[in-house]
């Protein structure tokens, strides 16, 4: 597990291209704040429970059902990892 | 043959493919088959260790699919894919108006290994562990979602489930629907994907498994004095059939006819067969009848029989009730391959169209001492040499269900 509070954005940007690689097989370089992970990552709605699951996993945070609708974007998700993991 | 106003259509055959314990394609298949191999071995993991029956056919997957293409599908649904990639492309990858294009894949258990492994990580881990693909990996007609989605059919994709016969209705099913008209294409088989200890601790439980773990190649040994059981196998069989007028069209090479089928049920018991083989041979007569020939046009049998000391004899019984004094040459798959369930039907109905192609009919391996109750000419110790136009393919499942089909040059 590691530590999201003292993770760099760096840092978690290149572990949610980790979590996707292996999920989905997706290349770390689409892997940008930008990126959508339905339009651009080709993320289905099954794969992105999988992508929250590992990421809960690896970081030790919860994102419940209710904030997955706001995650539309890998910086989306970065920002809701940092700051849960703050609090 | 003998030609007759009740034959209905046949369709053509033009394409194969199948991942079987005798190798990863057809070519591996019929070499095995020819060459009288056995794709059984002894399972020696510490999970199988408290096992009263520990023998299996298995495949080999190993870099047949991406890594994650692989991980949301069961391993039933893997073998599938392969088996049908290798038919498509067989077939010349058919241009089809996708409206036209059916898929028809049976399997007995489904998505067992997956129902399994996630059982124990919800055990483990909770429910917010369970894979979110834990459903469709774990559907019986997954297989038949994934060959579907594979080739872009929209035509209906559907999954006959029937345990042992599963594969066989999967081609009758098939064949109705090129018949009436509902598709050109339909890519039909079958697959399974169950050695796992819990399956064969239950067949176990039934005393349906051969115990001879001291010769796991011998094991499987159909009509022989000495059978004791079937031994559990996995793979998948994919046939592309088309109608005869869309094959000429695109002037695809055709392998062979399905000529026929027929379906017929026991009434008897629900794993149990009918000692007397009744709806077995209303089905082999209905098959017949269908394809608009007789018994006596009967030139090689496949057989179900799956080397169980009840149901290889219920199965003689209804060659000889169906077909009177004739005695085509019989041969059993299941002696090389073990027994494939759900997916059996569809690859022993490719294994007699191998034999109808080139005209040698396989010997069943491990037939030493031919059972004084089964009359049948059995095919022994070596292939024979024998042409001939029509072959006849049996399956039948727990359940009582009886699926025989008739196939030609």
């Amino acid at each position: 597990m590691s530590n999201a509070a003292t993770a760099t954005r760096t840092e978690l940007l290149a572990g949610i291209a980790e979590v996707l690689e292996e999920v989905a097989g997706t290349p770390a370089d689409k892997v940008l704040p930008e990126a959508a992970f339905d339009a651009d990552l080709d993320i289905d709605s099954l794969t992105m429970v999988e992508v929250v699951v590992a990421c809960e996993e690896k970081w030790d945070v919860r994102i419940p059902d209710e904030a997955l609708e706001s995650l539309r974007t890998v910086g989306d998700a970065l920002d809701y990892i940092s700051s849960e993991a703050a609090k | 043959m003998t030609a007759s106003a009740a034959a209905r259509e046949a369709v053509a055959v033009t394409g194969l493919g199948a991942i079987t314990p005798l190798g990863p394609d057809v070519a591996a298949f019929e070499e095995g088959l020819l060459n009288g191999r056995s794709g059984v071995h002894l399972l020696d993991g510490p999970e199988f260790a408290d096992l009263p029956a520990r023998l299996a056919a298995t495949v080999d997957l190993t870099g047949r699919l991406e890594r994650v293409e692989a991980r949301t599908l069961d391993r039933v649904q893997q073998v599938a894919l392969v088996a049908a990639r290798e038919a498509w492309a067989h077939a010349g990858t058919p241009e089809v108006d996708p409206e036209r294009l059916a898929v028809v894949v049976g399997s007995g258990i489904g998505g067992a290994l997956t129902i399994l492994s996630q059982d124990a990580v919800l055990r483990e881990k909770g429910p917010r562990r369970v894979s979110p693909h834990l459903v469709p990996m774990l559907m019986p007609n997954g297989p038949a979602a994934t060959v579907g989605l594979e080739i872009g059919a929209r035509a209906g994709v559907h999954c006959p489930v029937s345990a042992c016969a599963s594969g066989a209705e999967a081609l009758a099913y098939a064949l109705d629907l090129l018949r009436s008209g509902r598709a050109d294409v339909v890519v039909a088989g079958g697959a399974e994907a169950c050695v796992h200890p819990l399956p064969l601790a239950g067949f176990a439980q039934m005393r349906a498994l051969s115990t001879r773990h001291d010769e796991p190649e011998a094991a499987s040994r159909p009509y022989d004095k000495g059978r004791d059981g079937f031994v559990l196998g996995e793979g998948s069989g994919i046939l592309v059939l088309e109608t005869e007028a869309h094959a000429a069209a695109r002037g695809a090479r055709v392998h062979a006819r399905l000529a026929g089928a027929g379906l017929a049920s026991d009434a008897h018991h629900v794993t149990a067969p009918d000692p007397s083989g009744a709806g077995a041979a209303r089905s082999i007569a209905a098959a017949l009848r269908d394809a608009g020939l007789g018994p006596e046009d009967v030139g090689h049998i496949n057989a179900h029989a799956t080397s169980t000391p009840l149901g290889d004899l219920a199965e003689a019984r209804a060659f000889a009730t169906a077909l009177g004094s004739h005695r085509p040459p019989v041969t059993a798959t299941k002696s090389n391959t073990g027994h494939l369930l759900g997916a059996a039907g569809a690859v022993e109905a490719i294994a007699a169209v191998l034999a109808l192609r080139s005209g040698v009919v396989p010997a069943i391996r491990n037939l030493d001492d031919l059972d004084d109750e089964a009359d049948v000419d059995a095919v022994r110790t070596v292939a024979r040499q024998h042409p001939h136009e029509v072959a006849l393919s049996t399956s039948f499942g727990f359940g009582g269900h009886d699926i025989s089909l008739v196939l030609t040059t």
